[in-house]
């Protein structure tokens, strides 16, 4: 029995035998010249690339009638690599120096892929290989070498190879392959995107791996934990097989309760919502199985830019995700900008204290055109879905008659010009300084509900930056003087037969849970992926 | 000849696939199109070029379109760079 240890890019476990794919080497491309015709050596490169072409499309074809747009997508580079300008007049300028057609390919191909790799970036890495894997199309074809292709496995198999390029994983059988283990690759390589896409256990990254095992070699492939075990003994099997067969179980019922509602023993609702930055993040929360969006950030609108974003600009970006949830809430945090985010066309003064400065709501009553193009914009998306408004930073009562009254302003000019939007939308605050959930119950009659913001609640509760790592032992969401302020606002939101949901990273926190449903939490939200794990860990515990 | 300067706002910045629609898009027109990145300068019908800018989120880029149908290519260059790449 022999244990190796690569990275695990594909969770899940294998168990099967090793299927050795190794593919016919190329010749060496020289730096020769020849006596061939330019014209001669135009022709075989174009008649080279026409096929190569051919294959290309119709690989992209078979993902894309796969529904496998993420591979789709980079058969789709690849043809606009065959496609290149700046390719081609390279390869034209080493034709007239009369260089060989295989090996101007070579080389203006291998330049381009080395220029691409000098950027310091994983994902650019990856695209270098790309160039490769077209260049090796293109070669083989001018010399009539065949592409080599994982169609021919036949039986169940673990694929073991030095890499796999993006033209070999769109041949696999995924009905026949167990598992993907290779010696080269990272947790953004192809293989790592495909074994991910594909749900099959893989490990890249594992050096000789070709050479230490044969066709057929007995394999385990621990996906979760960068694993490979060859030739295991009976009682290792006997442990993999339990753990799969135990991973296998915790999935099928993670994919039946993700998408149940939850209701504790005592009849309790409770609601699990998701966190997301953008409207991309829409999709995968419902994948997840979220009840609705308990905090849609907004300052992906604002940040990064020269201007702020237009009223139509935001109104699109709110009605896609209200109309992805259709009837199920969302709840639309607005602008929480200045402390660590900075927005250079906002000309906030520098402050000394910025995390106790002119942030969030404060920001927002102060600019009250941006804040006014804002509501604007939520309010006309509203009729998309069923939103709800949440005010960020809120310390005192004032701020929420004060952004209140501006709301009112808002919605009567859109009247006044017979917009549609719902005039019975709800209003919220976060719960995020102490000022607010001490004084909680009197804030409660001014709202129709609470979402405690824990990352600040801590930081202005403990007097501890949250950026600061120094400090970073004072950061204990259980600390009673924490869960005192939580309670406060809980109970206070009740006595007005209102909720209080939470938002921070202690909503998704298991360990938390517990005692947030004993003090009586309405709603959780938490990153998508959370989800399913908190919604069986509700379940099987209350 | 046109010129000028956005912001690129989306995630993944000129990567992956915001790269090849944008390359995609300025092939279709016949005016030359260039992507300056701190001073250096790329072929934007060319996917190699512009991969290798290494445009990240937030990067300040300049577009200079020059030809019959510059104003067209820019105007649909800046369409596409406002929808975050139909993201």
């Amino acid at each position: 029995m022999r244990r190796f240890e690569g990275i695990g890019v594909s969770r899940g476990i294998a168990i099967g035998k090793a299927f050795l794919y190794l593919p016919q080497k190329l010749p060496k491309i020289s730096q020769s010249k020849d006596n061939i015709k330019i014209e001669q050596k135009k022709k075989t490169i174009d008649k080279a690339l026409e096929k190569t072409r051919r294959e290309i499309s119709s690989i992209h074809k078979k993902l894309i009638a796969d529904n496998k747009r993420k591979e789709a997508d980079i058969f789709e580079a690849h043809l606009l690599f065959l496609d290149d300008p700046s390719i081609k007049e390279k390869i034209n300028t080493l034709l007239q120096q009369g260089y060989s057609a295989t090996y101007a390919v070579e080389s203006a191909f291998e330049e381009s892929a080395k220029e691409i790799e000098k950027i310091e970036n994983e994902y650019l890495k990856e695209r270098a290989n790309d160039l490769r894997d077209v260049k090796e199309r293109i070669i083989r074809n001018i010399l009539n070498i065949p592409n080599p292709s994982l169609s021919l496995v036949e039986s169940e198999c673990i694929i073991v190879a030095k890499d796999l390029t993006p033209s070999d994983t769109a041949n696999l059988d995924t009905k026949k392959v167990l598992g993907l283990v290779t010696e080269r690759g990272s947790s953004t390589s192809h293989t790592a995107i495909l074994a991910e896409a594909l749900g099959i256990p893989a490990v890249v990254g594992i050096p000789r791996i070709t050479e230490s095992v044969n066709n057929n070699t007995m394999l385990i492939v621990d996906g979760e934990n960068g694993i490979v075990v060859a030739d295991p003994d009976k009682p290792t099997i006997k442990i993999f097989i339990e753990k799969k067969e135990k991973e296998e179980k915790e999935k099928v019922e993670l994919e039946k309760i993700k998408f149940m509602k939850l209701k504790t023993k005592s009849g309790k609702e409770i609601e699990i919502l998701a966190n997301i930055g953008n409207p991309e993040d829409a999709e995968t929360a419902l994948k997840n199985g979220a009840d609705g969006i308990g905090l849609y950030r907004t300052e992906f609108l604002f940040l990064g830019r020269e201007n702020p974003p237009s009223e139509e600009e935001q109104f699109e970006a709110y009605r896609k995700v209200l109309e992805k949830f259709k009837d199920k809430p969302v709840i639309i945090r607005t602008l929480d900008i200045g402390g660590d985010k900075q927005i250079p066309y906002l000309n906030i003064e520098k402050e000394l204290n910025p995390f106790l400065g002119v942030r969030a709501i404060r920001l927002c009553l102060k600019n009250t055109e941006l804040f006014k193009t804002q509501l604007r914009a939520i309010l006309r998306a509203s009729i998309y879905g069923n939103p709800k408004i949440m005010y960020p930073m809120i310390a005192i009562k004032e701020e929420i008659e004060k952004a209140n009254s501006i709301l009112e302003e808002v919605k009567s000019e859109l009247k006044s010009k017979e917009v549609p939007f719902k005039e019975n939308i709800q209003v919220g605050i976060m719960v995020e300084i102490p000022s607010a959930a001490l004084n909680a119950e009197k804030l409660a009659k001014y709202v129709d509900f609470f979402s405690i913001g824990t990352n600040d609640l801590i930081q202005y509760t403990f007097a501890a930056d949250r950026t600061n790592e120094k400090v970073s032992y004072l950061y204990n969401p259980l600390h009673p003087a924490l869960l005192k302020l939580v309670k406060f606002t809980i109970e206070a939101s009740h006595k007005y037969g209102k909720k209080t949901g939470m938002c921070g990273e202690m909503a998704g926190d298991l360990k938390a849970i517990p005692q947030l449903i004993k003090m009586g939490i309405d709603e959780l939200s938490m990153t998508p992926t959370k989800i399913p794990y908190a919604k069986k860990f509700i379940k099987d515990n209350f | 000849m046109l010129t000028k300067k956005f912001v690129i706002k989306n995630e993944v910045g000129l990567h992956a696939r915001p790269a090849a629609v944008f390359v995609q898009t300025v092939s279709k027109y016949k005016s030359k199109i260039t992507i300056e990145k701190d001073g250096k300068i790329a072929n934007a019908k060319s996917i190699v070029e512009v991969l290798s800018l290494g445009v990240e989120k937030d990067a300040e880029v300049t577009i200079t379109a020059e030809g019959s149908d510059e104003e067209d290519a820019m105007r649909a260059i800046e369409k596409l760079i406002e929808s975050n790449f139909g993201e």
